[in-house]
């Protein structure tokens, strides 16, 4: 066992990076030393050493609890929005894939439309129709994840359908749903994992630039593009209050690209 | 030899030897798992990264393969020994001419000038019988067929003038038709080139046909070695008996029968012989020591210390045909009536246009009739459109024109209804791999059909295990994954997937082809079975007439999308022949080496069914062939004799004055 984790590096890597960022954020009320909210005008903008291990912001609030309370936010909106992606996104590709001839090529033109939009640039349309606000945020991104999702699995599921089970199923009378929800789906399995582990780190990076922008969340919430914007105007200052949560969200991010790749390269057997 | 793998080492290969002389064929048989590739790939000394030799070494003309430094044995690997993989696609390069790819292996070994090697390569390709060297030279390889390609991976092996040839399954991939032509090389090469050639293949009966001497590996280790005649008359070792019991006799002069239990897992090998688990000759001795090589003859050794044993026990007694003719007519399940499939290619504006390549013709107006409990085998090579009439039977396609009808066998009412058709009419596929969703357990794979009917949860539970008792499964199988499976116990869970629903008519779609021989034989049991049990009726799709022979009531022969030949097994087998079922039959080898050469070869590959011949079809190959009339009319099937139809324009007269080919008539 040890051996095979430590034949793939980006695996045990990622993992690890993962757990431990998992762990503080789910933690982060019983690890954190202050409360989140808990502001102390005349320690603002301190360095790090002596009451505050990490220092603190503009307003005297920590900031190591800052950062890992705003964990709790990258790590939702990244998630979920992966998951809303994926509800979307794989019953269009199993669909498109499955159902082949003018509806793929239907479905694929729109979806190729969708993709030709920057992201960020779709999910600032859908925040601007919607309205800013944390929920807002998480459809938005998720519905942006979407088409690239349902590319991925209608080109696995162009690979899965000429199998013979698929032809066997249809033999013994499948209803189409059964056959693409029932047996091609479980197969695309480790496709779906990979791309959605990679795209989980994405998902927080748009998250934390919605909310740089300001159309995330909104404060008070501790969130960590949150925290960069509002560091940004006193970078001359300090600059502590801007790394913290940058760090925080490169390292996150780190985390789930080396599980991505960790996970394709064990899942498709080239390790 | 070992692979360390992460559940540990295994030893694929163990105390192998032997030699080949210059001009002689060794031919090493065994089922997959034997070690049979390994060993080719060990002589090369081209193995993967987690394999080791432990011991042992590989003379090659006075030096040891496995001690040379690299440089010295990228001189000898390609040059002086070279190897004929079982896909030609894959060992070719699809983007070069012919003619360049094997000057370009030329140049690289400095044995030609640039000019020189242009010419050589023609002598090469001639060297291989290969029909117009010059238009070959210039084709790319995707523009050539199967049996073309493979010629010319032989021919670029041969471009070095190798001391050692090893061909790994050359000819597995190919028709029977083209297999016999590619025996037919490399058993001249043996004189023309003087080579030694390694030949490796699962199939005894090609062994049979090319080698001069035969070894047969069994789970790493040689169990046996002799000459060909020696071996083929005289099996010494129970495994190759088996191996020999277990392919069916296309004369019908004996029985067949499985190798009773499985392969052995190379991790945890028994002490004594490796095949005692499954030898019929065991004794106690046998499990407790390896036994050493007995010499049986000469030149001929075995593994075994019941060698003598062996060879006095006596054959098998004669064939009982698992389809004895049926003695009367019954009414047919399916009517097939002027049924006509072709493949359009997508894309209207291209058709409107008149741009669109023309359609695969399939299958082209055939008409036959599948009587209540027969066996009905539809026969033909690759690309003759059986597996398309399979799936047309199942309504798994529409077809273009013509119409299927299937009834009940009790009321003779003709099946409408949807639900009841699948539930009556069920189809095994080719290849349980792919046949069998390799996410799903074999209890959720044997119960989804039950669901589809309607079957409750506990009627369900207990049908499940009813159906792998009735395919032999042990039901500890039922919480297993597909590939926790052997290749034949697959199969049987997809036959029971097939007969969970008590259909009346099943398509055997090739069910057999991919399995070891030693499994296919016990398949055929258990279909046999199966079909007694249920009054099923059977269209059994095969390209091997063998087996075909054994269990099948009639046969019906397809050649590029028609039906050409249609009769009972008897009649089939015995003049009058349509000219291509006269070719396939004398194509089939058999594991006799004194029963070589084809009397009838047939010249060229199968023309494209998109642009088929005018005609009759099968024109273009027939070593009989009239003149013009069979260019320009197409031959109806006429009446041979009682049930017996073919679709040829010489006159019956004359074919029924053809001597029988080969096989013996019962």
């Amino acid at each position: 066992m040890t051996a095979r984790v430590l034949a793939n590096p980006p695996l045990a890597i990622g993992t690890l990076i993962l757990g431990c960022v998992l762990a503080l954020t789910l933690l982060a009320p019983l690890v954190a030393p202050y409360g989140v909210a808990e502001q102390s005008i005349p320690d603002r903008l301190q360095r790090p050493g002596g009451k505050h291990l990490l220092g603190t912001d503009q307003y005297g609030r920590d900031l190591l609890t800052r950062t890992l309370f705003g964990g709790r936010t990258a790590l939702l909106l990244g998630l979920g929005a992966v998951a809303l992606g994926l509800l979307f996104g794989v019953p269009i590709g199993l669909a498109s894939g499955y159902a082949g001839g003018r509806t793929d090529e239907v479905i694929m033109r729109v979806v190729d439309a969708l993709l030709s939009f920057p992201a960020l640039l779709m999910a600032l349309m859908i925040i601007t129709a919607l309205g800013v606000s944390t929920l807002h945020a998480l459809l938005a991104i998720g519905v942006a994840n979407a088409p690239g999702i349902a590319r991925i699995v209608r080109s696995q599921t162009l690979a899965v359908k000429h199998e013979e089970f698929v032809l066997a199923a249809r033999a013994q009378g499948e209803s189409h749903a059964y056959i693409m929800f029932g047996e091609i789906l479980p197969n695309l399995l480790a496709p779906i994992v990979i791309e959605a582990s990679i795209r989980v780190g994405f998902a927080i990076l748009a998250s934390a630039s919605l909310s740089f922008l300001g159309l995330g969340v909104q404060p008070p919430t501790a969130d960590w593009g949150l925290m960069i914007r509002e560091a940004r105007q006193y970078i001359f200052l300090s600059s502590w209050p801007l790394l913290c949560p940058g760090l925080a969200l490169a390292l996150t991010i780190v985390g789930f690209n080396l599980l991505g790749d960790g996970a394709r390269d064990r899942l498709t057997g080239r390790v | 030899m070992s692979f360390e793998t992460s559940r540990g080492d295994v030893h694929a290969l163990r105390d192998v030897s032997f030699d080949i002389a210059a001009g002689e064929v060794f031919g090493v048989a065994g089922e997959s798992g034997s070690g049979k590739s390994t060993l080719a790939y060990a002589i090369m000394r081209d193995l993967a990264p987690n394999a080791r030799v432990l011991g042992g070494s590989i003379h090659f003309a006075g030096e040891d393969v496995l001690r040379l430094a690299p440089d010295a044995l990228r001189s000898i690997r390609g040059r002086r020994i070279a190897m004929v993989y079982q896909d030609p696609k894959s060992a070719l390069n699809p983007s070069m001419r012919v003619g360049q790819q094997i000057a370009e292996v030329l140049e690289i070994h400095a044995l030609a000038s640039r000019a020189g090697a242009a010419a050589r390569a023609l002598e090469l390709l001639a060297l291989v019988n290969i029909p117009d060297p010059l238009a070959v030279a210039h084709a790319y390889p995707h523009q050539l067929s199967g049996g073309m390609q493979q010629r010319l991976v032989i021919a670029m092996a041969l471009a070095g003038e190798p001391g050692l040839l090893i061909m790994d399954e050359p000819t597995t991939g190919l028709d029977v038709t083209t297999q016999a032509r590619i025996l037919e090389l490399v058993a001249g090469l043996r004189h023309d080139v003087g080579a030694a050639i390694l030949y490796i293949s699962h199939d005894l009966a090609v062994i049979a046909q090319v080698s001069d001497r035969v070894g047969i590996l069994y789970a790493g280790e040689l169990v046996e070695a002799a000459p060909a005649t020696q071996l083929f008359r005289r099996p010494a070792h129970p495994y190759t008996r088996g191996l020999l019991d277990a392919l069916p006799d296309i004369d019908l002069t004996r029985a067949f029968r499985p190798i009773r239990g499985r392969f052995p897992d190379l991790m945890g090998l028994p002490d004594g012989c490796v095949f005692a688990p499954r030898c019929d000759f065991v004794e106690d001795a046998c499990a407790r020591a390896q036994p050493a090589m007995a010499t049986v003859g000469p030149a001929h050794v075995a593994r075994c210390r019941r060698w003598e044993t062996v060879i006095a026990t006596p054959p098998m007694p004669q064939a009982r045909r698992s389809a004895p003719p049926l003695l009367e007519v019954t009414p047919p399940v399916a009517r097939v009536d002027n049924l006509t499939k072709h493949y359009e290619e997508p894309g209207v504006l291209m058709r409107w246009l008149g741009l669109a390549r023309p359609p695969v013709h399939a299958i082209d107006d055939v008409t036959f009739a599948v009587h209540g409990g027969e066996v009905l085998a539809l026969v033909g090579e690759s690309g003759c459109g059986k597996t398309t009439l399979g799936r047309l039977l199942l309504r798994l396609l529409p077809p273009t024109s013509g119409t299927v009808s299937i009834r009940r066998r009790q009321s003779g009412a003709e099946i409408a209804d949807d639900a009841e058709f699948r539930r009556v009419v069920r189809i095994v596929f080719q290849n349980p791999d792919s046949s069998l969703n390799p996410t799903k357990r074999v209890a959720a794979i044997l119960e989804r059909p039950l669901a589809i009917q309607g079957v409750s949860r506990p009627a369900r539970r207990a049908r499940v295990r009813e159906l792998l008792e009735a395919v032999r499964l042990d039901v500890g199988y039922l919480h297993r994954l597909p590939r926790a499976l052997s290749g034949g116990e697959r199969q049987r869970v997809a036959i029971a997937r097939a007969f969970a629903t008590g259909p009346e008519l099943v398509v055997l779609d090739e069910p057999l082809s991919a399995l070891d021989v030693s499994s296919q034989a016990s398949v055929v049991d258990l279909l046999t079975e199966l079909r007694h049990r249920l009054d099923a009726t059977y269209v059994f799709i095969s390209h091997d007439l063998s087996l075909v022979r054994h269990l099948a009531h009639r046969i019906g022969v397809m050649y590029l999308g028609r039906l050409v030949e249609v009769g009972t097994v008897d009649e089939v087998f015995r003049p009058p022949y349509h000219p291509y079922t006269r070719a396939l039959l004398s194509s089939i080898p058999v594991p006799d080496p004194s029963a070589r050469a084809a009397t009838v070869r047939l010249e060229g590959a199968v023309p494209s069914a998109r642009l088929p011949p005018s005609g009759c079809r099968f024109h273009t190959r027939c070593p009989s062939k009239l003149g013009r009339i069979c260019e320009e009319v197409e031959p109806p099937l006429q009446r041979a004799d009682g049930t017996h139809w073919l679709a040829c324009h010489i006159p019956l007269e004359d074919l029924r004055r053809e001597r029988p080919v080969r096989v013996r008539v019962s």
